[in-house]
Parts: C-alpha cells; structure tokens; sequence
C-alpha cells in the first residue's frame, strides 16, 4: 500500500486487458500506487486505451476518491456521518491536526500528510473511523490518534503499521441464519444440480425472496425476466456499493460469509446463464480485497467457481471484484453500471431495466450483498422453510445495522416484522428519542411511532437503524445528511443537482441563526421539485431528513427561525469585511448592524 | 397496417409510432412540450427535466418516456408548470445568466423557455459560481457562465461530428463542461466552426465569434413568439394529422 | 380609473443605471395621465431624499454597497408594494459581472493601477458606501412584491403594471412586453 514515485502504467492498463470499461479500476490502481493521476496521465491513457481524453477526465474528475493534486504519502479522511459526529468526530480530527501542525484540507508544508472528511465509510458501529490511505480505522479515540501520528510522523509504510490499528470486529449482536448458522460451501450450489435449474427458480419464487437493498422488488421476478431476455451474454452484478450513511451490514456478511453471497450469484448465474459475475465493492471497503479475492481462490480449487462447476458439463461462471471510488451514487443500479464500464456513475434512463439492458448493454441481475445470501440459503434449504420466516409480504430475515445512542450497537439479524421497540431494547436504546430507519434516504421516526416494524408493508428499509437519544438535536442531524446529499448528487439532472445545494444553504442559514418561516417554505416548495421531477432515487429522497423531521421536531426548527417575516439571504455585515479590510475603515457605516 | 395507436395528451389524442417517446410524437402533432436538453436530432438524454409530464399518475420526463396505447399524460397543469418554472429558475441561479449582455439573448431558448412559463425573477438565491471563460479559439467562444449542462454539444460532437470535443467532468453543484485537451483550452480540440457542436448550445455558452447581437431587437427569434409558436429551426419535427 | 385618492409612489436607483427611470419617462404623454393617478414620493424625479409612507416603492438596481441596503430596507419599511424594476434589481445585472473579480483586485485596479494614477490610495471616508463581496439582487435583501424585468423594461410595460396595480388588478404582462434585456 506504500506509495512510489512511478507508475507503471502500461502493467497497469494490461492488467485490466486495456479494456476502458475497466478505467475506474485502472484509475484507483494508478490512484493507489502513485498517490495522484496526474494530467499528463490521463492523455497518456488516452493512448493506450484508444479512448478521447474528455472522456476520462469526466470519470476521473467524477470520483471523491481520485485526485490530481498530490494528498502527500498519507491521506487521511474521517468519516463524516452525524453518528461519528456524535462520537466526538470534529474534537478528535482538530486534536489529530494540532498533533501534526496542520490544517485539514492542506496537504502538510512537508508534503507528508492530507487531512479531509469523507462520506459515511460503513463503521457507524464503531464510529468516529476514518480512512488512511483507503485503509479503514475504527473506535478512533486519543490514543489511537496518537499512534496514528506517530507513525506518520516516522513514516513508517502503511504495512508496517500494528495490524491490530486496522481490525475490524463484525459486531454480530443477535445471530440468524445468515449470520450464526455455518455454511459449507457448495451445498447450496449441489442443492441446486440436485434439483434442476428450473426448480431452483420455483424455490426462490416460492420464497418470495424480495431484494434487500430497500425497494423490495421480488428477485424471483428479477432472474426470470433475466433469464428470458436476449442478449449475446449474461451478468450478474453484487451490489456491495454499500453507501448509505448508518448500514455496515454488508461489510459483515462479505468479512464473514462471503461465500454465502459468492454462493447466492454463483446460483443466479445457473439461472440466468451468466458466465460472468462483478462484485462491486465501495471503495471505503478495501481492506476487505485481499480477503475476498482470496475466499474466491478457494472457491475456484474447490470447483465452485470457474468451468463446469461441481463437474456440471457447461456451468461455466467466475466472479471478478471491481473497487467504487467514493461516489454514494453508485449503490443505484444503473449508475454502478455505468461505474462499471468506466464512466462516471450517472444513473441511466430507465426502462429499460438492467434485467434487459445493464452491464454492456446486456441482460444482467444486480442484486444486493444480502438478497444474494439469502438466496444462497432458498436455494441450499427450500423456499417453503425461507418463507416460514418474518411476514407474508415480508419474508425472511433481516440485518439491521445499528448505531448510535445505543449501548451495543453492531449487526443484528432479526425476522422481518420486528417492533423498532423491540429492536430498541435489544441495542439498549434507552433514552431513544427518534430513529433513522434505512439512513439519510430512509425514514425519520420519533418516539411516537416507535410500535412500527420492520418489514417492507411498514417501515422498508436497506438496514440502518441509527439511534438518536433525547439529547441530540435533529435538526443538525437533518443538516447532516443535507450536506451528505448535496456531496453526493451526480449533477446529471436539473432539480437534484441545484435543488440538493439549495437546501444545503437554507439548513446552513437556519443553523447561523439567520433563517425566516420564509426559508422553511422554500424548503418545502424544493423538497417538491426535488420529488417529483428529479431522474433518480437520489433526488427524490434527498429532501427527506429534512420533510420528515420538520414535520416530526418541529421545534429543532422554529427556535433555530430569526424572524417570521425574512432574512436577507446572505449575511450582510459579514459581506463587508473584505471591504473593511482594504480601507481599515470600522465605522458606524461600515457596518449593518443586526436589525432586533 | 395496424391501426394508428394513440395515447390523450391533456385531453388531446395523439398518434404515435411504435417506440417513439412522448416528446417525440406530441411534436409530430404539434404539440409543445417545455425542454432545453432534448433535440430531436439526438439521442434523449432527460437530464433538464423540464419535459416533465404526469403518465398515468407518475411524473417522468416525456423525452424519455416511451408513448403506449391508451396511456393518459398531462402536461399544461398549474403544478406541473409550476415546477417547470421552478427549474428554470434553478438553472437561472445556478450560473451567471447575465441577459442584458449576451449575445445569444432573444435566440436563446433557456430565456425563451422562461418567457413561455411567464419567469419574472429566478427567485431563489444566486450561486454566481467563478466559471471560466474560453476565449482561446479563433472562431467560437465558449462561455461556461451561460451552460446548463444539457450536453447536447457533447452528443453534437460525439455522435455528428464524430471528435468528443465536448464532456461534463466533475460532478453534483461541481459539473462543468470540460474539453478534451491537455491544456484545457478550446483552441487546442479539434473542433471547427461549422461543426455541429458549434452551433446546437441552446443558450449562449457556445457562441461563434464576430456574429453577435446582428439582428436588432424586437426581430429576434422569441422577441415576439412564444417558442411553443416557434420552435428554434429543426425542432419542428414532421407534422402529422 | 377611479377618482380615488392617489396612489403615493416613491422610487430610487441603487447599482444601477438609472436607464429603467429613463424607461419610467418614456412613456411620454401617458405621463400626464399617470400622474391623475399617483404622485411621488422620495424619487429622482422630485428630488425628495428621504421614503415616507408609500403604496408603491419602485427599486431599480441591484444592492452593492451598505448605502443599498440602508434605502432599500427604508423603502421595504414605508413602501406597502414592494417592486424590483429591471434585470440589476432581478438578477444582479450587468454590475454582477464583478461578482468573480477578487474585491482586493477591484481596488487595486480602481485606486492604484488605473490609468493617470499615480501613489493613489484606498480612501477611507465614511461617506462612501462600503462595497460588498458581491452584488446581489433586491430579493435577497428584502422581500419582494413584484418584478418587472427588462433591461430596460420597456416603457409599455412599465405602463401597464402601474395601471395594473392603480387599478387594483393583479399585473399581468402580454408576451412582447417580457423579456430580460
């Protein structure tokens, strides 16, 4: 993980078979061993890879991750979510930067360290976290930080850093049989031969499996229409682009029970008659690559990937990991697509839907890292026994991705229908005020509604459940994921790529004490252009936190409103400093005072 | 032959061919539906969202949405008009569209497209965003203050003119036309005057030199007619019925 | 109209170039019809300095300096119609073009490389309006009750809105007379 001074490009553009629908993966390798891409580098990939250079400066100037001005040998980004926030996250990056003498977003006058903040990076559990190098710490506290900088300080490479820094513990509260219950490899795929392909399809069908990224749509229904659509090749896709603010379920199920998911595509495929598989990993998950890769390893020694699997003449499938670059956007289906083709991750015009047109314009199945094993699981013990589980509308179980103010927080797996009460008192949520359910896109619940339950007939969810005591002030978390959303809008379309930035401003003004009843109206006219008309499940949500708590904690607004009337949108004596500061005037008229 | 299948357009019924878009046959009938990314000439592209029309009791952009038999639209509602205005006005603050100085105005179909929705201010806060200006070219100007990212340069370029002159780097409130060369500068692409590119911005981003401000006012192509009344040269589409 | 009482108007120029006041007397001997109907207060037209209490407050420009928002607010304050009148007033206008020059570099080139200058001097006296960072329009200052935009607007349409408003009908604008610059 060190960085050198060269890079070897053409290894680099060979190893991804100089193809550009791999150049997201070509720019974090160059990103990786070189530290930046350079300008000169994006005209000489445009040489090797025969693409215009306009078109990969759009996908490297879309990613957060990538850069072209150096971040020095250590780029350090704590994760920015309201729950790290709560865990002290703003004290303990000032006291990192005082310890290194600098200031966050400058790389260091000796050019040796870059300090900045970074989306949400899957530890809401074990948070404040942060990324060094691409590389997740979690639980940071003082002394942590302390070893952090010395280390830097000594410049010592990252692999020569105590191992132990860079644990993760999976958190597993309450087990299932996703979680708890050993899996050995290949039953499910045996299960599967055993019982025919179409059979298998019935199963899942049976089990009225529905996908668990949030939008519930039935994976029976998904692979069928796969299946029978034409296409000179098949895909399946893993969606592990698992961005939202407050979920780290994902990361457990791919450290713990990969094959379980590897397992679940691996029966898509026979079902579908892929050949090809993708898992796409958000790029905060790197520390899990050489983990994966290597569970992949042993599953193509044991015949459970590659050519005629298990001896089946003709079931013929691998599976290859592509890294996302720090672009929430991505965890869409179709923007993951584009990602992996190479391009900036801009959600598609749909339909058509990827089951007819996804990866290179071919029929392929994205699914979620959970809706994966689950289906591992339908597949290895029958539908019948998956649809026992949870509620009619709502079978199985599901992982819920706890944080915040809670005393165990960490993954539990619980029947779908579970009371958020009941949930609460399992994490040892005691003063819980409101909930975040499914993070900042999901729903805002308050104490009142707290009999509500988990399951796609009441409160769907793609697993973050983050807890908010008495204590906290919604309104700041409101003005938390804001900022995520506007960060995170891909820019393609009009009402998302302004609306997200307006709202931003409207909450940042409000919480400087200079907001009017007039600027909570504007935020209402824009949450409804932002609903209506934006391209994406992006923009349609962005402006939840925002409706759902005004209309929830009414009060975290109204005390926050200077006046009923109007506030000038912009703060006016602050506009005047920089004159002030030209002409040394400081007089009467040289300032606008604060009207009462 | 079958027979012509139709969908109600606001009450209206509209023919339409198998695999046209909403767009594309309520301006075979003559029907004006708002828009600034969407050429007929061009692959739909549904990023400005002004085409926003109700299918059915769902909103989606009639550019992108593919008519079907019997299918119910509505387009000349308060509310939906009320949102179009509303992202006309996102695009008014998001850049620096400073009419009184352009050479594009009164042929400028963002400033048409108000004038149709009846903008009398873009309401909500100026970005004033610090965007560059591109003067290196010899024969055509390339003024970001003015682009409202609808690409249709990119697709000029890429897909008429065959050179990818044009692309959208960066992303969210950051999105900016970006050119492909290492310098950066216009001057130093491929691009030609008489390209495609040069000439389909419908706003004043792209401009050609030495050609500005030629007609007087009160003559200009939206000086006088609605641009529902008069669509920019091409956009008529074949009448039909 | 009417013989009712008249309607008291005032009107004032702030970053702008007094063209949509000139636009204002444009429409010529319709003029003496209008002032049937209102009479000015605090306007360059009769040299009152300060607003009193007034139905209509007419605003062109855009708010630059301290001084701006010192009027303005007097108007918003005595005005019960508030009107931005003009593309400067609406948007920032043509005086928003500073808007991406550093105001260190402004000064500079005013006070100290400007043509004929030599050893010049940021002055200090009170008594010039402060600049902002930037210009803005009038609705990011105050509220506002209606815009009229054009650059300037033309004198029909200025013609129309005020009959509109004296009449007490919602102004509404015919196509030709809409338009931004």
């Amino acid at each position: 993980m060190s960085k050198q001074d060269v890079c070897d490009l053409p290894g680099i553009v060979a190893r991804w078979q100089h193809d550009s629908a791999n150049l997201v993966q070509i720019l974090r390798d160059i990103q990786e061993s070189c530290g930046t891409i350079p300008s000169d580098t994006l005209d000489q990939l445009a040489k090797l890879l025969g693409v215009p250079r306009v078109r990969i400066e759009a996908t490297a100037s879309f990613y957060a991750f990538f850069h072209a001005e150096s971040h020095g040998a250590y780029e350090v980004l704590f994760s920015d979510n309201i729950v790290d926030h709560m865990a002290g996250k703003e004290d303990l990056k000032q006291y990192f930067c005082e310890r290194l003498w600098l200031e966050p977003k400058k790389l260091s006058e000796d050019g040796l360290v870059y300090v900045d903040d970074t989306a949400d990076i899957g530890l809401a559990d074990q948070a404040p976290a942060m990324l060094v190098n691409g590389l997740a710490i979690a639980s940071l506290d003082k002394a942590r930080l302390d070893l952090v900088a010395e280390l830097i300080r000594a410049k010592k490479p990252l692999d020569e850093w105590p191992p132990m820094l860079f644990e993760i513990p999976d958190h597993v509260r309450k087990a299932g049989p996703l979680t708890g219950e050993a899996f050995v490899p290949g039953a499910a795929l045996r299960a599967m031969i055993a019982r025919g392909t179409e059979a298998t399809l019935a199963e899942v069908e049976a089990a009225n499996l529905r996908g668990r990224g949030g939008a519930g749509f039935k994976t029976a229904t998904k692979w069928a229409s796969c299946r029978k659509a034409e296409g000179t090749a098949h895909y399946v896709v893993c969606n592990a682009d698992e961005g939202e603010p407050g979920t780290f379920k994902d990361r457990v199920l791919l450290a713990s029970h990969a094959d379980l998911v590897f397992e679940g595509m691996t029966a898509c495929a026979r079902v579908i008659g892929a050949k090809q598989g993708f898992l796409y990993l958000r790029g905060e998950y790197r520390n899990l690559l050489e983990r994966l890769k290597s569970v992949l390893a042993g599953r193509r020694e044991a015949g459970l990937l590659g050519q005629n699997i298990l001896g089946e003449a003709g079931f013929d499938f691998d599976i290859e990991i592509h890294l996302g670059a720090g672009a929430y956007i991505c965890g869409e289906e179709s923007a993951l697509i584009e990602s992996l083709e190479g391009k900036p991750g801009k959600p598609r015009n749909r339909p058509p839907f990827p089951d007819r047109c996804g990866y290179r314009n071919q029929p392929t199945v994205v699914n979620n890292v959970e809706t994966f094993a689950c289906a591992a699981r339908i597949v290895e013990r029958g539908g019948a026994w998956f649809a026992a589980i949870g509620t009619p509308q709502s079978t199985g179980t599901k992982l819920v991705s706890i944080s915040g103010d809670c005393q165990r927080p960490g993954v539990y797996e619980y029947p779908f229908g579970v009371a958020v009460q009941q949930i609460l008192i399992d994490c040892g949520a005691e003063d819980a005020h409101a909930v975040q359910v499914s993070g900042p896109s999901g729903t805002c619940i308050s104490f009142r509604e707290f009999d509500r339950r988990i399951a796609f007939e009441d409160l769907a969810t793609a697993g973050a459940f983050m807890v908010f005591s008495r204590r906290r002030d919604m309104f700041e978390v409101a003005r938390n994921f804001t900022h995520f959303f506007a960060h995170e809008s891909c820019g393609f379309c009009t009402p998302c790529r302004v609306g997200t930035s307006l709202l931003k401003h409207t909450m940042d003004k409000l919480a400087a004490g200079k907001g009017s009843a007039y600027d909570m109206n504007e935020m209402k006219k824009i949450m409804h252009v932002l609903r209506g008309t934006a391209h994406c499940g992006l923009g349609h949500t962005a402006a939840n936190p925002v409706v759902h708590t005004m209309e929830k904690f009414p009060d975290a607004y109204e005390r926050r409103l200077k006046r009923l009337d109007f506030e000038p949108a912009f703060d006016l004596d602050g506009a005047l400093a920089t004159a002030r500061l030209i002409t040394g005037r400081d007089d009467e008229w040289a300032h606008i005072a604060d009207e009462p | 032959m079958s027979q012509t299948k139709t969908f109600s357009l606001d009450g209206r019924t509209i023919p339409f061919e198998e695999g046209e878009t909403i767009m594309e046959a309520a301006a075979a009938a003559g029907v004006y539906i708002p828009h600034l990314c969407h050429h007929p000439e061009f692959k739909p592209h549904g990023s400005c969202k002004l085409c926003t029309v109700n299918i059915g009791g769902r909103l989606g952009a009639a550019c992108t949405n593919r008519a079907a038999e019997g299918m119910q639209v509505e387009s000349e509602t308060e509310a939906i008009n009320a949102d179009r205005l509303a992202l006309t006005q996102m695009l008014f603050v998001e850049g620096n569209h400073i009419c009184p100085s352009c050479e594009k105005s009164g042929n400028c179909q963002l400033q048409a497209v108000a004038y149709h929705l009846g903008m009398l201010t873009p309401h909500f806060t100026h970005f004033y965003p610090s965007r560059d200006v591109d003067a290196s070219h010899p024969d055509v100007l390339l003024e970001r203050n003015r682009c409202i990212l609808c690409e249709l340069c990119v697709r000029a370029s890429r897909d008429v003119d065959g050179k990818n002159v044009f692309g959208i780097g960066g992303r969210g409130i950051k999105a900016r036309l970006i050119v492909n060369s290492a310098s950066g500068r216009l001057a130093d692409t491929d691009l030609s005057v008489t390209d495609r590119a040069a000439e389909v911005c419908p706003t004043g981003a792209i401009i050609r030199k030495r050609h500005g401000f030629t007609v007087p006012i009160g003559h200009r192509l939206y000086d006088r007619r609605d641009i529902a009344e008069a669509p920019v040269a091409g956009m008529e589409g074949p009448k039909r019925g | 109209m009417a013989e009712a009482k008249k309607l008291r108007v005032a009107t004032c120029s702030l970053a702008g170039c007094f063209g949509c006041h000139m636009s204002l007397l444009d429409i010529d001997e319709k003029l003496f019809e209008l002032v049937k109907h209102i009479e000015f207060d605090r306007s360059p037209l009769t040299d009152i300095k300060t607003c009193g209490p007034c139905d209509i407050g007419i605003v062109e420009g855009g708010v630059c300096n301290a001084e701006n928002v010192h009027v303005l607010k007097a108007f918003r304050k005595n005005c019960r119609i508030l009107v931005a009148l003009g593309a400067c007033a609406i948007t920032g206008g043509i005086p928003s073009w500073r808007n991406n020059v550093d105001l260190w570099d402004c000064f500079q080139e005013v006070y100290h490389y400007g043509i004929g200058l030599e050893k010049g001097q940021v002055p200090n006296d009170p008594e010039l309006p402060l600049p902002f960072d930037k210009v803005h329009p009038i609705n990011e200052v105050v509220r506002v009750d209606y815009f009229l935009p054009g650059c300037p607007p033309p004198a029909d349409a200025i013609w129309k809105f005020l009959t509109d408003l004296a009449a007490g009908r919602e102004p509404k604008l015919d196509y030709e007379m809409l338009h931004y610059d």
